[in-house]
């Protein structure tokens, strides 16, 4: 290994910053209260003088941290997101992770000397578009969409150097291309893409019926878990459907991410990051994924077995998958 | 149920004047309200919301309507009225106050349920992780006394948890942390 390989952790809040730093991350990435950011749901996120303590913290205790403004720019409002830019830089992010070309440009132009990071919305999943992104605008390391496998994360990473490449490895799992995934919008009106929301908790209701729980979206039933049935995230994607007379979970079943067993492939072939997905979560999940995760990156260094078992219980639907790595999905 | 207190002990608990149990709550909320003065804040426009937080072991309910000039609490037999619902044993309620438990984790398994406004209940469980409570600061304990305080509480939640039976530790209160490395 040549370049020390870095576990990119998520924040929610600032007890979650604190909580993903004195568990041994190497980097933080974070947002505003606001729609500049994929994760805006109520009670989460930072605002600016949080943000500021944020970055304070992260840097006493030899951590990065990464300001997300990852959602799309509203046309004839974008000053929320150029404010949000000025004000990360001004919080000290070492680094932005942008996913409008417009903000990219606005971004570099304004502040000339700060990282920029291609987030997975951008869905940046060719070496042209990395390589865009990468020449014209001095992108440092690109975030890539979790549809790929490792083969092609392979490429990918090879011929976008000297940027480099971030990949998800943990945490809810996004099976469609992010940034152009519609079916919120559809259903609800609101997109992580615009707003920052993914089947918004506005527009998501739970009733019991008969023992069982029933999750619905924007008026639409999505999914019923029987009595003891592990239950996942109510968005559209992950819902049951009937079709040809079937009922399946269509479009993807509600598992949780974890490539823990392909860290040492995903190193040997040049990725330099890691990321742990799931800014909403607790504290208790950002401790316990964070801790495992520095430890097999630590352990990998060293030359040890790893063991995960402890993960599962915080996975999605209580089971997990190497998603699109290896492309066993139906 | 795994996590349910001994039908002997919610009975007992359903002995008490629901009054002298309204008065230790509000009690130990104000203790933490004190600690944590930007609760309300970061609940933002869901503050104001009346939360029926429902230990499904006990024969009570506490109602929370929390609000910048401070939080109402009170404990009835049974909610009525409220924006949104949360249910849990004792324990795990406990727990995702003091940031043992995730609450996604515990909705996933179905050992917490809610109902109502999706939104306000994101929003509390979300401004509740931020104030990183522990047991010292809903005492009330001087700073000097909270390490060994809240070091022994972790230790008797532990057990406890164990012995109900309830969903495993995890997070930073949690002692299964540990990978195994061989």
């Amino acid at each position: 290994m040549t370049t020390p390989l870095e576990l990119v952790c998520p924040a929610g809040t600032p007890a979650g910053l604190r909580t993903a730093v004195d568990a041994g991350a190497h980097s933080v990435y974070c947002g505003f209260r606001d729609e500049t950011n994929a994760r805006n749901f109520p009670g989460l996120n930072f605002d600016r003088a949080e943000m500021r303590e944020a970055a304070a913290y992260a840097h006493a205790h030899g951590a990065k941290i990464a300001i997300a403004l990852n959602t799309f720019m509203r046309a004839g409002s974008t000053d929320l997101w150029k404010r949000g830019v000025d004000d990360a830089v001004a919080a000290g992010a070492d680094a932005l992770i942008l996913a409008d070309v417009g903000l990219v440009d606005y971004a570099r132009k304004a502040h000339p000397k700060q990282r920029l990071h291609l987030s997975v919305q951008a869905a940046a999943a060719t070496p042209e578009a990395i390589a865009f992104y990468r020449d014209r605008f001095g992108i440092a390391r690109v975030v890539l969409p979790r549809v790929l496998t490792v083969e092609e994360v392979s490429r990918l990473t090879a011929h976008a150097a000297p940027c480099e490449t971030e990949v998800f490895v943990f945490g809810g799992l996004c099976v469609m291309a992010e940034g152009r995934c519609m079916l919120s919008s559809y259903a609800t009106g609101k997109s992580p893409n615009m707003t920052g929301v993914c089947s918004p908790p506005s527009h998501v209701t739970y009733r019991e019926d008969r023992d069982a729980l029933v999750a619905c979206v924007g008026g639409f039933t999505i999914e019923r878990f029987e009595r003891g049935e592990p239950a996942g995230y109510p968005t559209l994607c992950k819902g049951r459907f009937v079709a040809d007379g079937t009922m399946s979970h269509l479009f993807e079943d509600p598992v949780s991410l974890n490539a823990v067993t392909l860290l040492p492939r995903l190193a040997e072939i040049g990725v330099t990051a890691f990321k742990i997905e799931g800014r909403q979560r607790g504290r208790a999940y950002i401790s316990t994924v964070v801790r495992a995760f520095r430890k097999v990156i630590d352990a990998m260094a060293a030359g040890k077995k790893i063991d995960l078992d402890e993960l599962r219980g915080l996975t999605e639907g209580q089971r997990d998958t190497v998603g699109a790595y290896k492309k066993t999905w139906r | 149920m795994r996590g349910h207190l001994p039908p002997i002990f919610a009975n007992a608990a359903g002995m008490l004047p629901l009054l002298s149990l309204e008065v230790v709550a509000r009690h130990l909320m104000s203790n933490a309200m004190a600690a944590r003065p930007s609760f309300a804040a970061r609940l933002g426009e869901y503050s104001g919301r009346t939360f029926a937080v429902d230990p499904v072991d006990c024969p009570f309910v506490f109602v929370l309507t929390p609000q910048d000039g401070g939080t109402h609490l009170s404990v009835v037999r049974e909610a009525v009225g409220f924006d949104a619902r949360i249910a849990a044993p004792l324990v795990v309620l406990l727990g995702m106050i003091d940031g043992t438990y995730d609450g996604d984790a515990l909705f996933f398994s179905r050992d917490l349920s809610i109902e109502g406004d999706t939104e306000a209940v994101l929003a509390l469980r979300n401004a509740i992780e931020n104030a990183d409570l522990d047991l010292s600061t809903v005492l009330g304990f001087p700073q000097a006394m909270q390490g060994p305080v809240n070091r022994a509480a972790r230790q008797v939640f532990m057990r406890v948890r164990r012995l109900l039976d309830a969903p495993e530790d995890s997070g930073p209160n949690g002692v299964a942390n540990g990978v195994n490395l061989s």
